[in-house]
């Protein structure tokens, strides 16, 4: 019963929220949203889900609060390495045939995708051709993102995945350590820009040749996924590429038969040409 | 226990839970009839060796959680490696990156207490062995929404340390033996 009313509750929070602020997340995935609400409840210390609805709906300084809660998500640099491989292997060589290129990195949440694949692309000599593309609907985010420093204690895991992914430099020739933090180096963000952006509210805004977006549809209810890969389908130059979250797929969507399987294992697409 | 027609099972293993498994999931018979969900720590970049270890042995198909999958009867599902298991709340799997949550992803309290508000009454959790704390609120979710909390006893478990702690958490659990589980579980699944 009280959570019936704790269910009720969370609905008019994510109204109040789009009303409010224009933030939509009426159509992520329920369950994982309540947790994450039931989260901020407890740490932001709200006796009840309403009672923090009062306090966001009045008081604009506590959204930035709210939202690390409801969008943040930590990542690691080249996180599944095998998916890293395959681009460099796989999808690289076809980029190589562009004289320019466009990347996407939509829900870059904290950067480490970005910089990931920055120094992807430096390795396999396509960074100076190429402007990316670092999205997200968290202004503290992507701040985060542009500033790319990291707590030392993380690097380790990088610099494994890089290993992994088939890297051909060294993680250390990227970023200089100094009181237990990593700073990236600023020549990696020299081509990339960094935007708000929703995949649940905004539209095309250039035409790409690769779009990786991981483990963010994820959290969508099925009609937004669809409006996110048809929003990808869009932004997709002739025979671009889409990457998906490891379990994620097009399987489900209602635009599967627009793109065809580049590398399956890997959620490697391709956008398929009639 | 309650009268309520079970619909579905969580299960929640950890250290052990291999072994575990595999005296319980194999026994359950042919014509079982209830999804059961299953967590289990795996190290993360392990890929799912358990999935086909269990379709080998088992006589109901068992299968990794994709997101976003319809739960059907008589499935088991294993969450993937590196991922929460949720249940959404139109009664389709949902998986999760978020942040690990007692030190675990999957995390046996993400897969309960999204169960427990899905299924309410209708789900029977199971917390096997292990040496953390993880499933103990998951379980005490499960028996707040009067659902059947069962645990492993932990003087026989590989691993006391989570059995104990769910028995902490949910002092009214019933404990089991693998052989009362196996008998209790068949009971469910094949009721109707």
């Amino acid at each position: 019963m009280s959570d019936q009313v704790e269910d009720l509750e969370i609905q008019l929070l994510l109204e109040a929220l789009f009303q409010r602020y224009h933030y939509d997340f009426r159509h992520y995935a329920r369950a994982s949203i309540k947790r994450r609400l039931i989260q901020a409840r407890l740490q932001l210390g709200f006796p009840t889900i309403s009672a923090m609805q009062d306090r966001v709906l009045h008081d604009a300084s506590m959204l930035p609060r709210l939202l690390d809660f409801l969008t943040v998500q930590v990542s690691e640099m080249f996180r599944d390495p095998t998916y890293f491989k395959a681009l460099r292997e796989k999808v690289l060589p076809h980029l190589r045939t562009y004289p320019s290129l466009k990347v996407w990195i939509a829900g870059s949440s904290t950067g480490e995708e970005v910089y990931s694949m920055a120094i992807l692309f430096k390795e396999e000599g396509l960074y100076d051709r190429t402007i990316f593309y670092a999205t997200d609907i968290n202004p503290e985010a992507l701040a985060a993102a542009e500033a790319g420093v990291y707590a030392i204690d993380r690097i380790r895991k990088f610099t494994e995945n890089h290993q992994k992914s088939g890297g051909k430099s060294s993680l250390s020739d990227y970023y200089t350590a100094a009181y237990g933090r990593a700073a990236f180096d600023k020549s990696l963000r020299e081509h990339v820009v960094f935007s708000d952006h929703s995949l649940v509210t905004d539209a095309v805004f250039a035409e790409m040749h690769l779009i990786s977006c991981r483990n963010v549809m994820i959290y969508f209810d099925r009609p937004l996924q669809d409006r996110a890969i048809g929003l990808f389908h869009e932004s997709l130059a002739r025979k671009g590429f889409l990457g998906l979250g490891s379990k994620e797929s097009l399987r489900f969507s209602s635009h599967a038969g627009a793109f065809t399987d580049f590398v399956a294992g890997e959620k490697i697409y391709q956008r398929r040409e009639p | 226990m309650t009268a309520t027609p079970m619909k579905a099972v969580a299960i929640g293993a950890s250290a052990g839970a291999v072994q575990a498994l595999l005296t319980i999931l194999p026994a359950l018979p042919a014509s079982f009839s209830l999804p059961v969900l299953v967590v289990v720590h795996v190290p993360a970049d392990r890929s799912n060796v358990l999935v086909p270890l269990f379709q080998s042995k088992c006589r109901i198909t068992v299968k990794e959680a994709e997101d976003k999958e319809p739960i059907q009867s008589g499935v088991i599902y294993f969450a993937p490696s590196d991922y929460h298991l949720l249940v959404e709340t139109d009664g389709c799997l949902a998986l999760s990156t978020d942040e690990l949550v007692n030190y675990s992803r999957p995390s046996i309290d993400v897969l309960f207490e999204s169960a427990a508000d899905f299924y309410g009454d209708a789900l029977a959790g199971v917390i096997l062995t292990g040496a953390n704390h993880d499933g103990a609120a998951g379980l005490r979710a499960v028996m707040d929404v009067g659902g059947v909390a069962i645990v492993e006893n932990p003087d026989g478990a590989y691993a006391s340390a989570m059995p104990s702690a769910a028995l902490e958490a949910t002092p009214s659990a019933t404990i089991m033996n693998h052989a009362q589980i196996v008998t209790y579980l068949s009971s469910l699944g094949t009721a109707r």
